[in-house]
């Protein structure tokens, strides 16, 4: 064992424990950090695979803007555990045939015919000019440019959808509107009037 | 160091003693950047104490000494008060989570200190010369909000909580604005190292910094620092007039100062990453025989004390910006400005060189 494997061990411990925690454990908000901590457990064995720009982009994306809105959310919610559990053996029966599917289609492509250290040799390390995001970017704009503008195209729909669930016009909100604001002129507001001065008896 | 690393090899075998070598030399590197980073906090908040007070015409803190010496006066106060900090309790609520409430200040400070490994100071000195370094730096600033939004649900308390879901929305919107202004200087210089994008700075004066092309990309990524390291104007997190001082209301002594200690060093982050992608880092201002002479960390430190003066500032000018004025300038006023800026940037760089050489666009193209 050297020093990377050391390493690797580390992380893989605490990204399999971390990722265990989050189905276990009872409180939601618990399980979202501990999420936070797989992703970045994660993010280190990708570094250890010289794949800096996407450990960086995981660290990026998933810990730094989707699980803070997650945090959000579940920190706001008021849940009952003992109303979650209380149809679990009714469902139970459901859940697992889904787990099953999932372990079978899984095992079918990590067991399959391309898969497999015979299948994937050892990725050969790279020299010290090479440069992962820019090979990324050039595999991402020439190569797959059509499924990367299909991916885009994706979220946009996803947003635009989150945008018109979301949007209501309402009659009675209160809202400025700064551009007026700043146009403001002292003329349309106030009124100067000269009084003359009352004389004192 | 050779005598060393031979000492380390023989102990621990070729492998593992080259190793733990490297892993020592970075421990000792780390502490060279982190404790002048921290003593540069603690006469940060002196300066921002004393230049406030001068705006507001008062004199500000002239009382704490080093041995009675007359004219050093009021230069004690941050040790002062590091050591008042030190000796005060750490209360922790009883209706607290006590895990996550001792981990948030940890939480806030880690990522605040773990940005500078890759800020180059001079061409040679950078703790690691990664060629993402751009990325990272955005990925560590991000995890910072972790700490303010867990300290904000550990307390238990109303308004720490109300701190806490409010600096996480506002951090949330104007990382993508600073994200943008980011494209722009890594499509200008095309790389995401932190050194080579300096370099490609690099010219006779000024005019070959980014300031110039970017200038509006400057003035965004410089409010969204504000924005990102929630103060004044934008420190409706603490808003001490409407919810007391927000996600740390119910910290105390040692574990509040290192909410403190993280705000203070994000804003030298800060401005240590304007300087570096705006203002050309280590470069000095004019490429002539006096000021080439000066070493490169001196003009990076000049300029950041430039950007960290601007921060005093605003604080002590501005008054704090409503909720909904935040959102509107980072999604209606900062999102397009940045967008339309990088479209044209492109548009520019796509030039034939017939028409790019009419304009005088080829100092930074």
């Amino acid at each position: 064992m050297n020093f990377q494997d050391l390493i690797f061990y580390f992380f893989s411990a605490i990204l399999v424990v971390s990722a265990l925690g989050v189905i276990t454990v009872r409180n939601p908000v618990y399980s979202a950090l501990l999420l936070v901590v797989a992703f970045v457990s994660c993010a280190g064995l990708w570094l250890l695979l010289e794949a800096e720009f996407l450990a960086i982009a995981l660290v990026l994306v998933y810990v730094g803007a989707v699980m803070v809105l997650f945090l959000f959310v579940v920190m706001m919610l008021d849940i009952n555990l003992d109303q979650l559990r209380e149809g679990f053996w009714k469902w139970f029966p459901f859940g697992a045939l889904i787990a099953l599917i999932l372990v079978g289609e899984m095992s079918m492509v990590l067991m399959g015919k391309y898969f497999g250290l015979e299948e994937m040799p050892e990725p050969s390390s790279q020299g010290i000019d090479y440069n992962n995001t820019r090979e990324l970017g050039r595999l991402i704009y020439t190569e797959y440019a059509y499924p990367f503008e299909l991916a885009a195209v994706l979220l946009l729909v996803a947003m635009v959808a989150a945008i018109a669930l979301t949007l209501r016009h309402r009659e009675d909100k209160k809202s400025l509107n700064p551009s007026k604001q700043v146009q403001v002129r002292k003329q349309d507001r106030i009124r100067i009037v000269a009084m003359p001065s009352e004389k004192k008896e | 160091m050779d005598y060393i690393q031979q000492q380390f090899v023989q102990i621990f075998g070729t492998e593992w003693g080259s190793m733990l070598f490297s892993l020592m030399t970075n421990l000792v590197l780390i502490f060279a950047i982190v404790v002048p980073l921290l003593l540069g906090v603690a006469y940060l908040t002196f300066a921002e104490r004393k230049i406030i007070a001068y705006m507001q015409a008062r004199v500000g803190p002239n009382r704490v000494t080093f041995f009675g010496i007359s004219w050093l006066r009021g230069w004690g106060q941050p040790i002062a008060d590091a050591v008042k900090a030190i000796m005060k309790e750490i209360v922790i609520p009883t209706g607290a989570n006590k895990t996550l409430f001792i981990l948030a200040p940890i939480l806030t400070f880690m990522p605040a200190l773990a940005a500078w490994a890759v800020i180059p100071f001079s061409p040679e000195l950078v703790l690691s010369d990664i060629n993402a370094g751009l990325l990272y730096i955005l990925a560590m600033t991000s995890m910072g909000i972790y700490g303010i939004i867990i300290a904000g649900w550990a307390s238990n308390s109303k308004y720490a909580f109300l701190g806490a879901m409010r600096s996480a929305a506002q951090v949330v919107s104007y990382e993508l604005a600073m994200g943008f202004a980011l494209v722009c200087v890594l499509m200008m210089s095309q790389s995401l190292n932190l050194g080579d994008i300096v370099k490609g700075q690099q010219g006779d004066s000024f005019l070959n910094w980014y300031l110039i092309p970017l200038f509006p990309m400057f003035l965004v990524y410089l409010i969204s620092g504000v924005a990102e390291t929630n103060r004044a104007p934008f420190d409706v997190a603490e808003g001490e007039s409407e919810i007391v001082a927000g996600f740390h209301v119910d910290y105390s002594g040692m574990a509040f100062t290192v909410f403190f200690l993280a705000e203070y060093s994000n804003m030298i982050l800060v401005a240590a990453l304007t300087s570096i992608l705006f203002l050309g880092g280590w470069l000095p201002p004019v490429d002539v025989a006096p000021l080439n002479l000066i070493p490169g960390f001196i003009w990076l430190l000049l300029k950041m004390m430039f950007i960290l003066f601007f921060f005093l500032w605003f604080r002590a000018t501005f008054p704090r910006y409503r909720y909904d004025q935040i959102m509107r300038l980072g999604w209606k006023i900062f999102i397009p400005i940045t967008l339309v800026w990088i479209v044209l940037l492109g548009l520019i760089m796509q030039l034939p060189e017939s028409i790019r050489d009419e304009f005088p666009l080829t100092i930074w193209f």
